[in-house]
């Protein structure tokens, strides 16, 4: 037996007397019993017989017909984080699975909970270099949470429910069930227990008290304080005890691209994003503050700037659900192990009520002064050209309670920047990865799993043409997705590291683009195409009535940079403001 | 600066998993001097015996990294003062008077002899091996072979069987 220690308690889902089903059959009955709606996918041989026991299930199961394996991984991807529930993918064996291999990697970096179903040869001629296998568990070991490969049909249901219970628990993450020919036609009777308990995997950590009252402890202390939201937060579900807790606590509160709209862009004590292209204020004031508490966020180099420099002042307080994660990058004086919707709370409780009027000014001036030099010449409706900053901001006063969703590169920091988000899981994004192509396939599956939110995708020109076969799943699956393409002429955000850090030799970063509103009318899209300032508003509130999908092409100025920016490496107060 | 550490890794019986356990290793660009895989004393419990030589937080985030492994059960690190280690060493050499006085003063098993040569083994720590390697490298050495390292820990108690019971524990309370 491949799994040993769950089975005990039968909780049978269907009646022992039923015939034997197939292994396919057994693969679409796990889905529904973990609640399963929506999967997205891409037959081929080593998976049809699932896809023929899909076929009597397909007025319960909703598959959607992807046009590349990556894009059912990131569709999957952008369903799981707008809706909070584990996206589900279905791929053939060989190429089907290869394909996949940059959504994991993506998932991986980001910690987004996905089931991946793979077909596989038959167990009989595994290793034979047979048609179509590769070893699709040696490739996935480093982009996956866990994997395992099912070779008898009696071995499904359990492989599968292990499979959401290690992908949705603890830090989440991509998981592979990769799946034999003969497994799948293989029978088997049918019993489904949904995973409770693997005594090898801790998702959580029991809660140590004396951590939260030496970080409480700090807290009191501290006169320059300053919270650090990472998406921890929202993985948890903890935006209440988030809340309380910078109620209560008085304290400034940043946010990693990763952790935006945790909190409202508009709390009054909200100082903007950290990082690369964040906000100034956080970043300038890193170096003053005496006690940073990084609430469910990972320290990623993007945000910290160089580790050595990050906090130099300050001591540090890491809540943190993977122990992994702790002291990896940045020494932790206090590590409060557990999900921060538990441990938040009782960090809460235990404070004293306060408020840092003072030292939040500190960030008010700094804001006013990034207001001044870089917001709002971005987002004013002046000059030759239209340009991300005014677009972003357009968009964000008629998209109030949209779900962002935005490609890589300069079009994803200005829609990170100059959105203002009113509530939790409205932005999704490439965080870790920077998966240029990433945006439409998301888009798609974002919009599907929140279909009364409207979804609205930023991306560039570069990187809608890495994905943009799938305007065809948009087509045949009726998905109203509005897209704003930035369209610059440029791989934009390499153009600007070639323009500020190698002397503007712009190699290879144009790029001549085809005729976007024949792709739109060829994917029967509704299209737009705006390149004027007093169109802009018009242009959007058109995008905004429209019913279904919509591409608003919006001609950009060609070369515009993202400020402020950390040059990479470099410490946080190094931020450049032009 | 640089120290010994060994790393025991308890994990289940899964296919692959030696791979996974060895990436961490590779990824992070730290070496591994030596590596032994076997069942533990608890039933269905597989043990890997690793030993490095890096900087001890490395180290540290190396554990954390592997008891991450979703097969993983448990991973300790101790300093080679904290266990007692050893390794086996087979020596083919040529027969001679020297050799065989070696042999006498070297505490050196003889396992097989024949019209011209003798299997020698040697069980020890490395530097005794590699101490008998070069003794005997003058005599005609024709093969040599050593494995890897095999360590317990000093303490009275094996950390693993507590473990094993706070796992336990977890269980019951995971399915009520
Ligand atoms: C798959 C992939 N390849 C390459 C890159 C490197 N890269 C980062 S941003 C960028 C340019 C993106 O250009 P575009 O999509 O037009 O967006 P813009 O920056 O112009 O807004 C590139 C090439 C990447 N992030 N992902
Ligand atoms: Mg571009």
């Amino acid at each position: 037996m491949a799994f040993s220690e769950t089975s005990n308690n039968s909780a049978t889902t269907f009646p022992k007397d039923l015939p034997r089903i197939s292994g396919a059959e057994a693969v679409i009955r796990s889905l529904l019993a973990e609640g399963v709606e929506t999967l997205f996918g891409y037959p081929g041989g080593a998976i049809i017989s699932v896809y023929d026991a899909l076929y009597d299930y397909r007025d319960r199961l909703n598959h959607i017909l992807v046009r590349h394996e990556q894009c059912a991984v990131h569709a999957a991807q952008g369903y799981a984080r707008a809706t909070g529930r584990t996206g589900v993918c279905m791929v053939t064996s060989g190429p089907g699975a290869t394909n996949t291999v940059t959504g994991l990697a993506d998932a991986m970096l980001d910690s987004t909970p996905i089931v991946l179903i793979t077909g596989q040869v038959s167990s009989s001629i595994l290793g034979t270099d047979a048609f179509q296998e590769i070893n699709f568990i040696e490739i996935t070991n480093s982009v996956s949470k866990w994997n395992c490969q099912v070779k008898r049909a009696e071995d499904i249901p359990e492989a599968i429910a292990r499979a959401f219970y290690i992908a949705s628990s603890g830090r989440p993450g991509p998981v592979v069930v990769d799946i034999t020919k003969d497994a799948q036609t293989g029978l088997l009777d049918f019993e489904y227990n949904p995973m409770k308990f693997i005594r090898s995997y801790m998702p959580e950590n029991d809660i140590d008290d004396t951590s939260i009252i030496e970080a409480a402890r700090l807290i009191n202390l501290a006169r320059k304080p300053m919270a650090l939201i990472g998406q921890g937060v929202i993985l948890g579900g903890a935006e209440k005890e988030l809340l309380d807790f910078i109620n209560k606590s008085g304290i400034p509160a940043t946010s990693t691209l990763m952790g935006l709209s945790a909190l409202p862009s508009d709390h009054p004590q909200y100082v903007g994003m950290m990082g690369m292209h964040g906000n100034y204020a956080p970043n300038i004031k890193n170096r003053d503050c005496d006690l940073l508490i990084a609430i469910g966020m990972r320290f990623d180099e993007r945000a910290t700037g160089k580790p050595e420099n990050f906090g130099i002042n300050a001591k540090i307080i890491h809540m943190e659900i993977d122990p992994a994660e702790v002291n990896k990058l940045i020494y932790a004086d206090v590590a409060v192990m557990g999900d921060v919707k538990k441990t938040l709370p009782l960090l809460t409780e235990k404070i004293a009520k306060k408020e840092h009027t003072a030292w939040i000014d500190e960030f008010r001036t700094c804001a006013n002064i990034e207001r001044e030099n870089v917001i709002e010449p971005a987002i004013e409706r002046r000059g030759e050209n239209l340009r991300m900053g005014e677009v972003v901001d357009a968009v964000s006063q008629q998209f109030d309670d949209a779900i962002i969703v935005t490609d890589v590169g300069q079009q994803q920091m200005f829609a990170s920047r100059y959105f203002n988000f009113k509530r939790s899981r409205s932005i999704i994004t490439s965080g870790g990865l920077g998966t240029m192509g990433y945006g439409l396939p998301a888009a798609i599956g974002a919009k599907i799993g929140m279909p009364e939110r409207e979804v609205c995708l930023f991306v560039g020109d570069g990187g809608l043409q890495m994905t943009s076969q799938e305007l065809g799943t948009m087509y045949q699956s009726e998905v109203g997705v509005k897209i704003v393409l930035m369209n610059n002429g440029y791989l934009g955000m390499v153009r600007q590291w070639q323009e500020l850090f190698y002397d503007r030799r712009y190699s290879f970063t144009e790029l001549v683009n085809p005729d976007f509103e024949l792709l739109a009318k060829a994917n029967h899209l509704q299209y737009r195409y705006v390149d004027k300032h007093e169109d802009l508003d018009d242009a959007v509130k058109e995008m905004r009535n429209a019913k279904g999908a919509f591409l608003l092409e919006v001609r950009v100025q060609k070369e515009e940079n993202v400020f402020p920016m950390v040059p990479a490496g470099q410490p946080l107060e190094n931020i450049r403001l032009e | 600066m640089n120290k010994e550490f060994i790393i025991t890794v308890f994990s289940e019986n899964k296919v692959g998993l030696l791979s996974q356990i060895t990436t961490v290793f590779t990824h992070r660009n730290v070496n591994i001097e030596s590596l032994t895989v076997s069942e533990s004393a608890i039933e269905g419990v597989h043990k890997y015996t690793i030993m490095v030589c890096n900087e001890e937080d490395k180290v540290a985030n190396l554990v954390k990294q592997i008891e991450k492994k979703v097969d993983v059960l448990k991973a300790f690190c101790y300093t080679p003062s904290e266990v007692v280690m050893q390794q086996i060493a087979l020596y083919k050499v040529k027969r001679g008077r020297n050799v065989e006085e070696l042999v006498r003063r070297h505490n050196v098993r003889i396992l097989d002899i024949h019209d011209d040569y003798i299997v020698l083994e040697k069980t020890g720590h490395k530097e005794e091996i590699d101490e008998l390697y070069q003794m005997l490298s003058p005599y005609g050495l024709y093969q040599f072979v050593c494995s890897g390292l095999v360590a317990i820990i000093k303490s009275r108690t094996e950390l693993m069987n507590e473990y094993m019971q706070h796992v336990e524990e977890r269980r019951r309370k995971a399915m009520k």
